[in-house]
């Protein structure tokens, strides 16, 4: 916990007034409430709490939302180092608009967004009516929880890559041109390796940011217990049955993963900084 | 630079077309298929569905729950980029931690732990019940889970800018004879004045739209406790489509208008 001990070299005001309002403020939003999940997950004890949280309808739970996360997020990498390389090396009409359009995800509310992937995957939907009949359906099953999340993570990747791509000084890949490496042998060898701090920071973000989504999610699945059905549904469903203990563990566990990406996080990205500094 | 530093343009035009075709795909798609839906049965069935005594309802509490919760952000992230960034003290990097930690919970959750507090079997559930005050299924319900979700939107935006501010300008100010309150108003606030726009703009962009959070406190009661999102969901729930997607044209425009504000600032 931080500990108020103001530096004396500053000589402004207000540093009582407005780490007190953070902390309190802090406290009563984010802190205490919290902490309530983990304190009703265990009000029946232990053996009520393993039930729960180890059901086996919750470990597929955890398997769909943290499996599709992970898929969804490698795909962002992939797709979102390209559209970062692309935005910051080269100039062409409609590029301003492309990086605006790369944070729609983060503006458009979940719910429009899982109602539009359903509109379009579903098989009368634009690309249903082609994918559907190939075999490849999307909508009401894991696929559209897939779909649904590299549709969400996008510019996690993106925004996190772009600035670290900006930095790569044209001096090391001329060093590497000059020593006879190939343009692709560079990107490997030189700019990857650069870049892969980064890359791992956005994988982690949207990973996280996957685990936990619902929104977009729960109209494109399908919804099946044991199938399509993801951690948050799960819980929202125990709420319904008024199972409070039962929805706060399976909240616990969810809880706990995301705080172990996030430490994950803080250690990727003093990785980073050393790579800069 | 050398010619080899440079991808060959068809390489070059290759990786364009990628990026854009990719982007058009999974982004631009699901924004034309919103209108389209929207649509497609001719704007006057649009204009009744967002006109419709329910869907008004929806609108104004959206409105009002996002004009509560905006403005309390608004302050709290004020504050606490001003203590992080003006000063320096022990236990700074764990604070800054734990103003982001909303962004790594489930909303889903951030909607439970507010539950669990004061749902008839929570905490304070029988407390309240006696005493008559309505928090979970009630406005009061639906703005601490938006708070809790917008919770770092504003100072996560102030804390890097006013960090490379450094206090220079301030100390300027109160050298010159300036209180701290004016110090703040005529120094710090026109400062950061863009980088405070934006935090605003992001953090009532997903007021607005929040989803999960606010429908696990809801109790989806229509024209009662129905935020916009929700209004979408019940409305798709029940096969009506084209008010669905009515509804949720409105979300797109703010969304759309946010992005280009969002690209105007910068």
């Amino acid at each position: 916990m931080p500990s108020a001990i103001p530096s004396r070299s500053s000589p402004l005001p207000g540093f009582g007034l407005s780490l007190g309002i953070t902390i309190l403020w802090l406290s009563l939003i984010v802190l205490i409430p919290l902490s309530a999940v983990f304190v009703k997950s265990l009000s029946h004890g232990w053996g009520a709490f393993l039930a729960a949280a180890a059901s086996p309808r919750a470990l597929a739970a955890y398997k769909l939302s943290f499996g599709a996360a992970a898929l969804a997020a490698a795909v962002n990498c992939i797709f979102g180092l390209l559209v970062a390389w692309v935005l910051v090396r080269y100039r062409f009409a409609g590029r301003r608009l492309l990086g605006a359009l790369i944070d729609l995800p983060f503006a458009l509310p979940t719910a429009v967004a899982g109602i539009a992937l359903t509109a379009l995957y579903a098989d009368t939907g634009v690309i249903g009516r082609i994918l559907v009949p190939a075999g490849l359906p999307i909508a009401y099953g894991p696929a559209g929880v897939v779909m649904a999340l590299t549709f969400i993570g996008l510019p996690f990747v993106v925004r996190t890559v772009e600035p670290v791509l900006a930095q790569v000084s044209n001096e090391i890949e001329e060093a590497a041109l000059t020593l006879g490496a190939s343009r692709l042998q560079t990107f490997f060898r030189v700019i990857l390796p650069t870049i892969a701090p980064a890359l791992a920071t956005g994988f982690a973000l949207a990973f996280a940011r996957g685990a936990g989504e619902y929104g977009s999610v729960i109209f494109i699945a399908g919804n099946m217990p044991f199938k399509s059905e993801i951690a948050p549904l799960l819980i929202v469903t125990q709420l319904e049955e008024y199972n409070y203990a039962g929805a706060a563990a399976i909240a616990c566990v969810m809880l706990l993963i995301s705080f172990a990406v996030l430490f994950l996080l803080n250690i990727l990205q003093r990785w980073q900084e050393r790579r800069f500094a | 630079m050398t010619a080899g530093l440079r991808e060959p343009p068809l390489v070059k035009a290759l990786l364009i077309a990628g990026a854009v075709g990719y982007v058009a795909l999974m982004l631009l798609l699901p924004l034309g298929a919103v209108l389209d839906e929207a649509f497609k049965k001719g704007w006057q069935l649009w204009l009744a569905a967002v006109t419709e005594p329910d869907a008004r309802a929806s609108i104004k509490l959206t409105l009002l729950v996002a004009a509560i919760a905006v403005p309390l952000n608004t302050v709290f992230g004020v504050a606490a980029a001003w203590a992080i960034a003006k000063f320096d003290f022990r236990g700074k990097t764990s604070l800054v931690a734990l103003i982001e930690l909303p962004f790594s919970v489930s909303p889903v959750v951030s909607g439970l732990v507010f539950v669990l507090l004061f749902g008839a079997q929570g905490w304070f559930g029988p407390w309240l019940q006696d005493h008559d005050i309505g928090i979970i299924f009630a406005l009061p319900g639906l703005v601490l889970a938006t708070v809790f979700v917008t919770f770092p939107f504003v100072a996560r935006q102030l804390i890097p800018l006013m960090s490379a501010q450094g206090r220079t300008d301030e100390e300027a100010a109160l050298t010159l004879g300036a209180s701290g309150w004016q110090t703040f108003w005529r120094v710090t606030l026109p400062n950061i004045r863009f980088g405070l726009l934006y935090g605003v703009l992001l953090c009532n962009a997903r007021a607005m739209g929040e989803f999960g959070a606010v429908s696990v406190v809801s109790g989806h009661i229509r024209g009662e406790t129905n935020t916009m999102p929700l209004q979408v969901e019940a409305l798709y729930n029940d096969y009506d489509f084209v008010a669905a997607f009515a509804v949720a044209s409105l979300l797109t425009l703010l969304a759309v208008f946010t992005l280009a504000l969002k690209s105007a600032l910068e």
